[in-house]
């Protein structure tokens, strides 16, 4: 038997399960608020084109209006400006063997509870290496802060000096460029911290794991229901010609015997 | 008189069919409409002999001059003599019976007819040019000192759009003008207001000043959110007595430097809103134009008197303000079978933000209030807030390429 049939046999019987890391696109999810003078995310919109109606029989279909970064989305290195040169950096041009591959959790749900502008640091990372072996080359690396909880408000909980949520420290983003993953995801609505802003770079995450050809994934979901390693993470953009990310369809396969 | 509150619905009863009176004019009859849309009471004057005629008429009464102009006349006169109609075959003047009629001498010269409100033979009145419920213009005569319980006359009140008794949606509470536009139409006796908040999730600025306001209904409702519409319409459709769509998405810059993204969000806010509101809440308003004392009254949009002609300086926006002017237009000629009035209210640079490096005079938020219930208590189609509206309106409809010139600075 093939490793794939290994592979359709295991989904089918339970003993590989798949998990959605995907928020419903909605027109109430957030979306990234910028300052009013600069270009704006489109927020999710959906207009009827027909419903079995007059303007179309027997079909119903809707137009959509949305941002490549609307709700769970992938961000591809020529998101950012330090990414911009990367070869093969749209969404359109990254092999198709990249979308599909392992994945690291690392846990900061406590750490995020308790602190709004939580910091993910390279002590932390190291901690979880000591406690689950060293991150594989390759590798997804997402930040699970329990953020996707959050509604509304409090999601981007934005403040009069900007939002505050958890994300990762300079460091920290060197140490997985080490490592060489493939990318960092988390549950918020950016890969970097809320006052990213200010770090040195400023938006670490964008500017060094773009600048490196690695990707971004934003506003997942389930974390909670992944191991710390062992799964597999499937996150294919949409091909979108000169496309920097793509919302998508973001899943895991987890071994059936894991919650 | 004072008109008391509506009671309950009976539910088993069907609601009244609007009926309209009648609506055929000549085209120089159309003249009345025209000013009583603005508000002014204007009749036809004569440039080469000054005679001051009323029916209007192509040609002068008094020396058959096709020279006719359209001017701001003194508006009071005496009653002359008054009856009281007890029968009509119309059915709109049926449904009203008896109904107060008169013939005032103007001031000016002529005698018109007019529907008498709160006068009687010998006395002396002020004639205003109102819309009735078929849109067109007629002659109220009324006592000379305006007073708050004349606006409850049966005559004025089946033909205004006042207030008072009715249950107002403003579309956008995130705007400037929300919490002075609750406080003046409550002054002026609305029993509701129900307040759209776009991006609730957003908690946006000024919402939280609304809450826990008496008697005003804070709910998620943007324009641009075709579902969050349905979702509202279906909630409170039915007791939307006045409609005040006060969305907008505003950016500085003009055609050439602006990015196509920011004019895309002014037209899907300011234009296609405002259609999907009509298309929201229209049919249930107009069908609710005979629903007794809150019955539906009209349909207001609140538009940059650039409307009419662009600033540059904010052209893709101005874009979206003609785009949004034209819709009304159309929704106008679409409510009129229902009596739905739709009203358009022009102002100058408001005092937010995006007019912050402009200097004054700019309209301020409670300026703008005042002048939405005004032009609702005078039943009014075209509103004009602050001297800049007024000024601007002014020259574009007495040339609008000269205004184009004076506001670019010249040709090329």
């Amino acid at each position: 038997m093939s490793v794939l049939d290994q592979l359709t046999g295991a989904l089918a019987g339970g003993d590989v399960r798949v998990v959605d890391l995907t928020h419903r696109l909605d027109p109430d999810f957030p979306v990234i608020v910028l300052p009013p003078e600069f270009g704006q995310c489109a927020r999710f919109r959906m207009e009827e084109v027909s419903a079995y109606d007059h303007r179309g029989p027997a079909w119903k279909w809707h137009n959509l209006t949305l941002n490549e970064h609307t709700g769970t989305h992938f961000d591809a290195p020529i998101h950012w400006v330090s990414g911009r040169d990367w070869p093969n950096g749209a969404v359109d041009e990254i092999p198709a063997e990249h979308l599909i591959g392992p994945v690291c959790v690392i846990d900061c749900s406590a750490g995020a509870a308790q602190d709004d502008d939580f910091e993910l640091t390279p002590e932390i990372i190291l901690e979880w290496e000591a406690a689950h072996g060293p991150i594989p080359a390759g590798a997804w690396v997402l930040m699970r802060t329990d953020w996707s909880l959050r509604a509304g408000a409090d999601y981007l909980n934005m403040a009069e000096d900007g939002p505050h949520s958890p994300g990762p420290t300079p460091d920290a983003i060197r140490l997985l460029l080490d490592r060489d993953i493939r990318g960092f995801g988390t549950e918020c609505v950016g890969t970097d911290a809320g006052q990213g802003a200010h770090y040195d770079p400023p938006y670490p995450a964008h500017f060094l794991l773009h600048g490196a050809g690695k990707y971004g994934l934003q506003c997942l979901c389930n974390l909670d229901r992944l191991p710390p390693r062992g799964a597999v993470l499937i996150a294919p953009p949409l091909k979108i010609r000169g496309g920097t990310g793509s919302p998508l369809r973001v899943l895991a396969l987890i071994p059936g015997g894991s919650k | 008189m004072t008109l008391t509150g509506p009671k309950k619905k009976d539910p088993q009863k069907r609601t009244i069919v609007p009926t309209l009176p009648p609506a055929t004019r000549s085209r120089a009859g159309l003249g009345l409409s025209v000013a009583a849309a603005q508000g002014r009471f204007a009749l036809q004057h004569c440039a080469e002999c000054g005679a001051v005629q009323y029916p209007p008429r192509d040609a002068c009464h008094a020396c058959l001059s096709h020279d006719l102009c359209w001017k701001d006349t003194q508006p009071y006169g005496k009653v002359l003599a008054e009856t009281r109609v007890q029968a009509s075959p119309d059915p709109y003047f049926r449904e009203r019976l008896p109904w107060r009629m008169g013939s005032v001498r103007l001031t000016a010269g002529p005698v018109v007819l007019a529907h008498l409100v709160d006068v009687r033979r010998g006395e002396d009145v002020q004639v205003e040019l109102r819309l009735d419920r078929a849109g067109q213009g007629v002659m109220i005569a009324r006592p000379k000192e305006r007073s708050d319980d004349m606006e409850d006359d049966p005559v004025l009140r089946a033909m205004g759009t006042h207030p008072k008794h009715r249950r107002i949606l403003i579309s956008d509470a995130t705007h400037p003008v929300a919490r002075p536009l609750i406080d003046a139409l409550f002054a002026a006796g609305a029993a509701h207001v129900f307040a759209g908040v776009p991006e609730m999730w957003r908690r946006p600025h000024g919402v939280s000043a609304l809450e826990g306001l008496e008697n005003v209904s804070l709910l998620p409702l943007d324009v641009t959110d075709p579902q969050s519409l349905k979702d509202a319409a279906s909630e409170i459709g039915g007791k939307v007595d006045i409609l005040i769509n006060t969305a907008r998405h505003i950016r500085p810059g003009g055609v050439l430097g602006q990015d196509t993204t920011a004019a895309r969000d002014e037209m899907e806010v300011n234009a296609l809103g405002l259609m999907r509101l009509a298309q929201a809440f229209g049919p249930g308003m107009a069908a609710r134009t005979a629903d007794g004392v809150n019955s539906a009254a009209a349909f207001v949009t609140v538009l940059s008197a650039h409307a009419l002609s662009p600033d540059p300086a904010f052209g893709a926006f101005n874009a979206s303000q003609a785009a949004a002017r034209s819709i009304a237009q159309t929704l106008r000629a679409e409510f009129a079978p229902s009596g739905l009035r739709v009203a358009c209210v022009y102002t100058g640079p408001t005092e937010d933000e995006w007019h912050q490096s402009l200097p004054p005079p700019k309209v301020a938020p409670k300026t703008l209030a005042r002048s939405i219930v005004d032009g609702l208590q005078k039943g009014l189609e075209d509103i004009y807030c602050g001297d800049v509206a007024r000024d601007l309106a002014e020259r574009w409809r007495s040339d609008p390429g000269l205004l184009e010139r004076e506001i670019t600075g010249g040709g090329a």
